[in-house]
């Protein structure tokens, strides 16, 4: 009988793509530790473990307590890297929220299989929360990086930036949105494509399907501007705002409950500045279920046509507004 | 007796005189905050108070009373709702102002109603949701292991407080890691929030329960002073896992009409007579009284 096959080391995923990032960056970061619960296979951290045995620290399946952890190893003048899945990042928002970020620790939460994306396991695996939950805290920076390129870079802002920061890696095989030359910005948006109908703002596994649905609005003589937005707190408020000024139109797309992430966020900054049409691509307030990350991208509408189909709803508003 | 164990006695009896100074005057000031501030826990503040006053008095390695030294040992208060005794030893300490308990859960002052550590960096950590301090406590005892400094941490809980489940998930952690640099303590006065432990979500055997996860456990008596001075030096000289003292304590201690009443564990707002009583039966002067109560 052979082993069974392992599918956790998806070569080209976004957590993959961070954990042999953390990897690297930890040979010149002494400071950098990272901690496990259990799962380092599935995160990426096993690229760490493997490389840096000894900066590699297991706490079994027991994440509030590694959070706080975190917290007091960050005290120490460490430079603590907590992994686990997003939707137990959610069990330990409270220690992440009092151990970290009211006590300002340098501490990063990187958080694999985010949303839909984790796919078969299904709604109770699914975190379609956290970035409303962690953006809410005060003081905890928001990423989630469009793909594997962007993910090395981002890690890289992560682990340099001083505060907490909470970061969404992903599951699934990634689609590559940049080539190599991207600069990362923690706090800045970034126009991979321009246009003047409309803005599609997308983070995550949403990018690359805004980018396929600027193409079909393209066909249909629907100029679309798509913007990462990869960080989702501090928002970047000023291009939100120069994106409605020079569209007048705006659909958010992620991988996430459509009540208090990158929507949320885009919304607020808006009505400070200047309100126009806002579609939310997302899921709308309810779980998922189990299925290949495709079919459920599909059944859930997040795939590119109705990104598509929101830009048009926008469009009507705009005119008719 | 010959000449040097006379000296031996009258340091150790000076120790034990100083020690007995910094408790009283930790119960002294954590009442006069909390009554100035109109709410506060004084219970588990007064139980608290004897095994403050020894770990600052006698055990931690804190130079200059600051948090600036990387070196020195941690203490971490994670039944954060005892700050206005925390406060109040640093003040006995003379680490801080008498000003700072007796600022205690005011508007614009360091004197948070739990330690806020970038208010008060002595504070180590932010506590005042329980099971936390003691996780950050064991962060702080594996980070400084990892780079090889030799200082302690010290970590206390609450006995309701070890009703979290972080604090099992924190137990079985320490003791998997060997954390030989780590002491917990836990304040067991047998009163929670409500009622008695027994009634709420009993702990016992609770002694059994840390010696299962691997620990070194050693009960005391939570105000004799000497039993504490003993169980500490022991705890530093356990070197293959973390040690828990289990201080049996009375809630309330030294104020006749608090000791060991459920009622005085919650927030209380004290009345000016019910706290005339208790700054005298806990020793403080009129001048201190007339002074902290204006």
């Amino acid at each position: 009988m052979s082993a069974p096959s392992l599918i956790a080391a998806s070569g080209d995923s976004l957590r993959e793509a961070f954990g042999k990032a953390l990897a690297t960056l930890a040979e010149t970061r002494e400071r950098l530790v990272a901690l496990d619960a259990d799962i380092a296979g599935g995160t990426g951290l096993h690229h760490f473990r493997k490389a840096h045995p000894s900066r590699f620290f297991q706490f079994g399946i027991a994440e509030q307590n590694m959070m706080a952890v975190a917290g007091g190893m960050a005290a120490t003048g460490l430079i603590p890297v907590v992994t686990t899945f997003a939707v137990f990042c959610l069990r330990a928002v409270e220690q992440a929220r009092l151990s970290i970020a009211y006590a300002k620790r340098n501490v990063k939460i990187v958080a694999s299989h985010p949303g839909l994306d984790v796919g078969p396991d299904g709604g109770s695996a699914q975190a379609l929360e956290d970035l409303a939950a962690f953006r809410a805290i005060p003081g905890m920076t928001v990423l989630s990086p469009a793909d594997p390129h962007e993910m090395a870079l981002a890690t890289q802002a992560a682990v340099d930036f001083d505060g907490p920061v909470y970061m969404r890696t992903g599951r699934s095989p990634a689609c590559s949105v940049y080539a190599n030359g991207h600069v990362f910005r923690i706090g800045k948006g970034h126009i991979l494509r321009d246009g003047h109908d409309v803005t599609l703002i997308a983070c995550g596994v949403e990018v690359a399907r805004a980018l396929e649905a600027a193409k079909l609005l393209a066909a249909e003589n629907i100029s679309a501007r798509v913007v990462n937005m990869a960080t989702i707190k501090p928002i970047d408020a000023d291009l939100v705002a120069r994106c409605a000024e020079e569209t007048g139109a705006i659909v958010t797309a992620e991988d996430h409950n459509t009540i208090g992430g990158l929507g949320g966020a885009v919304a607020e900054a808006l009505v400070r500045a200047r309100p126009c049409p806002v579609e939310f691509v997302g899921l709308e307030d309810v779980f998922g279920e189990s299925g290949e990350p495709d079919e459920l991208a599909e059944k859930y509408r997040l795939t590119a046509p109705h990104i598509a189909a929101a830009a048009k709803r926008a469009l009507k508003r705009k005119r008719h507004g | 007796m010959s000449a040097i164990s006379l000296a031996a006695r009258q340091d150790q009896d000076r120790v034990h005189a100083r020690l007995a100074a910094i408790a009283a005057r930790t119960r002294q000031l954590a009442i006069a905050g909390i009554y100035r501030a109109g709410s506060g826990h004084p219970g588990g503040a007064l139980s608290a108070a004897d095994l403050l006053a020894v770990l600052y008095g006698a055990e931690l390695n804190i130079p200059g009373g600051t948090a600036d030294d990387p070196a020195r040992d941690r203490f971490v208060l994670s039944k954060g709702h005892a700050a206005p005794a925390l406060y109040a030893v640093w003040a006995a300490m003379g680490y801080v102002a008498d000003a700072v308990p007796l600022a205690l859960r005011r508007i614009g002052t360091a004197s948070q109603g739990h330690p806020h550590v970038l208010d008060l960096p002595l504070s180590e950590t932010s506590t005042g949701s329980l099971g936390q301090g003691f996780s950050v406590a064991i962060g702080m005892a594996l980070g400084l292991r990892h780079q090889y400094v030799a200082a302690r941490v010290y970590a206390m809980l609450g006995d309701g407080e070890c009703q979290e489940g972080e604090v099992w998930e924190g137990a079985m952690c320490a003791a998997h890691h060997g954390l030989s640099n780590l002491c917990a303590i836990v304040d067991y006065n047998k009163l929670q929030s409500d009622d008695r432990n027994a009634n709420i979500m009993g702990l016992e055997p609770f002694a059994a329960k840390w010696r299962a996860f691997g620990w070194h456990a050693i009960e005391i008596d939570g105000h004799d002073r000497a039993a504490i001075l003993a169980a500490l030096a022991e705890a530093a000289a356990t070197h293959d896992r973390p040690t828990i003292v289990i201080a049996h304590t009375i809630k309330g201690k030294g104020v006749s009409y608090m000791e060991d009443r459920p009622l005085w564990h919650g927030s209380v707002k004290m009345k000016p007579d019910e706290t005339r009583q208790a700054l005298a039966e806990l020793g403080a002067t009129e001048t201190d009284i007339a002074t902290w109560m204006a």
